[in-house]
């Protein structure tokens, strides 16, 4: 198994890269006109987990955007996903 | 060497065939699932069955990769259940083929009732006949309910046998309580949108390796047919061992599959 230092140094310029693409996106959608948006609230919501303590950062990532609603419902929308909840 | 569990080559060139056999590929598994439009006719899934059980077996062949597929109507086009019905009705007469594994992929793809009931059906089909079944979970914020939903369904088949099921893009908030069920779970390379390799492996490192696969799911969208053999390399630069990575893209699948008396 790998070490932290062999593991960043495998891995960190591209985490780097990652997260200041996140930053430039959250950036360009505040300099950008329109609405307020159901996804980029999520996204937003789901960022503090990215420094707790938790183990399963990614795991909770994922649950923070996914639809926790129980029902399957009557009828689609659409076929896609967007890749957040639609709130209500 | 490695086996491709789930690729979709109908939407892929000849060329890819190529690019998988120089990689290593051996054994190719095509599960039936949307071709990235709506078929309009109980008849253009007969053609879609033909091309599964004859025709890329052949293609596959002339690159010395043995090819087998999975049945079904996919969830995308099972929202219409006559139309999912009349579909379901030409299965049995290609389920003798030399090379039909069993049911697949179901699943579910919006959640919905309608889904959720010809999934059901699917299931019976396989129970009766005893195959085994790959199951597709929905993407992106559909799939922690579409997990649910489906588990909880699996759970009222009393002769199921879970061993020989496999639900399959499973991702970091999915996998547990399919392996916790004592399914098979498969994990999805993606380029991008989905799981990439690296979280793979993190599952593989978190999980064991004992009921997982890794496939690439290439299709007619954005995807990578070479997507296992890149996820190959990085193990290696994460020191995993080469018995570990031939047991993750070789033994395992070769496990499962074996499970249908057609796979040899
Ligand atoms: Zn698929």
């Amino acid at each position: 198994m790998p070490t932290k230092k062999e593991l960043l140094d495998l891995q960190f310029i591209e985490a780097r890269h990652k997260l200041i693409d996140l930053a430039a996106f959250l950036d360009r959608i505040d300099r950008h006109p329109g609405a307020d948006d159901f996804r980029y609230a999520a996204l937003q919501a789901a960022i503090p987990i990215l420094l707790s303590e938790r183990p399963d950062r990614a795991r909770g990532v994922l649950d923070a955007l996914s639809d926790h609603s129980h029902e399957p419902i009557p009828k689609a929308a659409f076929q896609g996903a967007l890749g957040a909840a639609q709130p209500g | 060497m490695y086996i491709e569990p789930h690729a979709h080559m109908v939407s892929r060139t000849t060329d890819d065939y190529e690019k998988l056999a120089i990689a290593g590929c051996e054994v190719l598994c095509e599960p039936a699932f949307w071709a990235g439009f709506d078929r309009s006719s109980p008849a253009g899934f007969f053609d879609y069955f033909r091309q599964l059980t004859d025709y890329e077996p052949k293609r596959a062949a002339k690159y010395g990769i043995k090819h087998y597929c999975w049945l079904c109507i996919n969830p995308k086009e099972a929202d219409d259940p006559v139309f999912a019905r009349e579909v379901m009705a030409l299965i049995p007469q290609f389920l003798d083929c030399p090379t039909v594994l069993g049911i697949g992929e179901i699943g579910l793809n919006k959640n919905t009732r309608n889904e959720l009931a010809i999934f059901e059906e699917h299931v019976q089909l396989a129970v009766d006949r005893d195959l085994p079944i790959l199951i597709h979970t929905p993407h992106l914020e559909d799939k922690l309910k579409g997990t649910r939903l489906i588990l909880e369904s699996l759970a009222g088949f009393s002769k199921l046998d879970r061993a020989k099921v496999i639900v399959d893009h499973v991702e970091e908030h999915t996998i547990a309580q399919v392996l916790d069920a004592g399914y098979w779970a498969g994990m999805t390379l993606y380029p991008h949108s989905k799981c990439s390799p690296n979280r793979a492996i993190d599952m593989l490192e978190v999980y064991g390796s004992e009921r997982l696969w890794m496939n690439s799911a290439c299709d007619w969208g954005v995807s990578d047919p070479l997507a296992v053999p890149r996820c190959i390399l990085e193990m290696k630069k994460r020191q995993h061992t080469a018995a570990a990575i031939e047991q993750i893209v070789y033994h395992n699948p070769r496990k499962f599959l074996s499970q249908s008396p057609r796979f040899v």
